[in-house]
């Protein structure tokens, strides 16, 4: 059985939903960060096998995964600096405990 | 023959991707979901050279699997935990959150079997990835290029600056 551009898409679908899985049920924040790094990885497969499949011969797809890896880049070194900024504060990395909005 | 070479490559790195994925989120050490992360990042490369982006499978690597991986290792490391056996535990949500997930893989995987992806435009050989990339990157895409370099500068200085303090940076 030939594989497909289905095949690549379901793969991406699981490596998203366990990047969300982790992203909703986990207490740590740098967990979360990590859940979040998967999810945009999946969407990168998304974009990358689209463009094979779909639309070769243009280079759109990967142009926009290259944007999507600059970002992530961006946000995994802002989200940790926050991180370690709160951990200075309050000795946890526990979403639970990042409630000073609350009233 | 080639078939049969591409599916087992296929196979063989989206099981490494998945598992080591599952291991990220599912294993109760946060070192070791760190360096599943990793794995799970060098599978993704894999993958990107079977859909034929070289280029982004290098780019791959070099950012994620080198600068992200390391980043999350020295997030672990800097925000030390008592006890690391537990150190990567759920909240009180966990049963919510697998079944969301699961829920938008059963939506997103119904919809995928249920959908026939044509391809558009004419279909031509691709040059070298680079190549193409690079036109484009420089070409039709040029202020959202910069618009990224400058994004990755602010990124850099906002991180020194959360991280040590306005004062001591």
């Amino acid at each position: 059985m030939t594989i497909g551009l289905t095949h690549f898409l379901l793969l991406g679908t699981a490596l998203f939903c366990l990047g969300l899985y982790g992203l909703l049920s986990k207490r740590n924040a740098i967990a979360i960060l990590m859940g979040i790094e998967l999810m945009l990885n999946a969407v990168n497969i998304n974009l990358i096998a689209f463009n094979k499949y779909v639309a070769a011969g243009s280079y759109t797809g990967q142009v926009f995964s290259v944007f999507v890896i600059v970002v992530a880049a961006a946000e995994v070194a802002v989200g940790l600096a926050l991180v370690l900024a709160i951990y200075k504060d309050r000795l946890s990395t526990n979403v639970d405990d990042l409630d000073w909005l609350k009233w | 023959m080639n078939d049969f070479i591409f599916a087992a490559a296929f196979y063989g790195l989206a099981g490494m991707t998945i598992l080591s994925a599952a291991g990220v989120v599912f294993l109760k050490d946060i070192v070791h979901s760190a360096l599943m992360l990793a794995l799970s990042f060098i599978g993704v490369a894999g993958l990107y050279v079977l859909l034929n982006a070289d280029f982004l499978a290098a780019v791959q690597i070099l950012v994620y699997g080198g600068a992200v991986a390391i980043l999350i290792a020295f997030g672990v490391m800097l925000t030390r935990r008592r006890n690391m056996k537990e150190s990567n535990p759920n909240n009180r949500w966990v049963i919510y959150a697998s079944f969301v997930s699961a829920a938008f893989f059963a939506i997103c995987g119904w919809a995928l079997m249920g959908t026939d992806f044509k391809p558009v435009g004419q279909q031509v050989n691709p040059e070298a990835a680079v190549e193409g990339l690079a036109s484009l990157l420089l070409g039709d895409y040029v202020v959202a290029f910069e618009s990224a370099a400058v994004l990755l500068l602010v990124a850099l200085v906002g991180a020194i600056i959360l991280a040590k303090g306005a004062k001591e940076a």
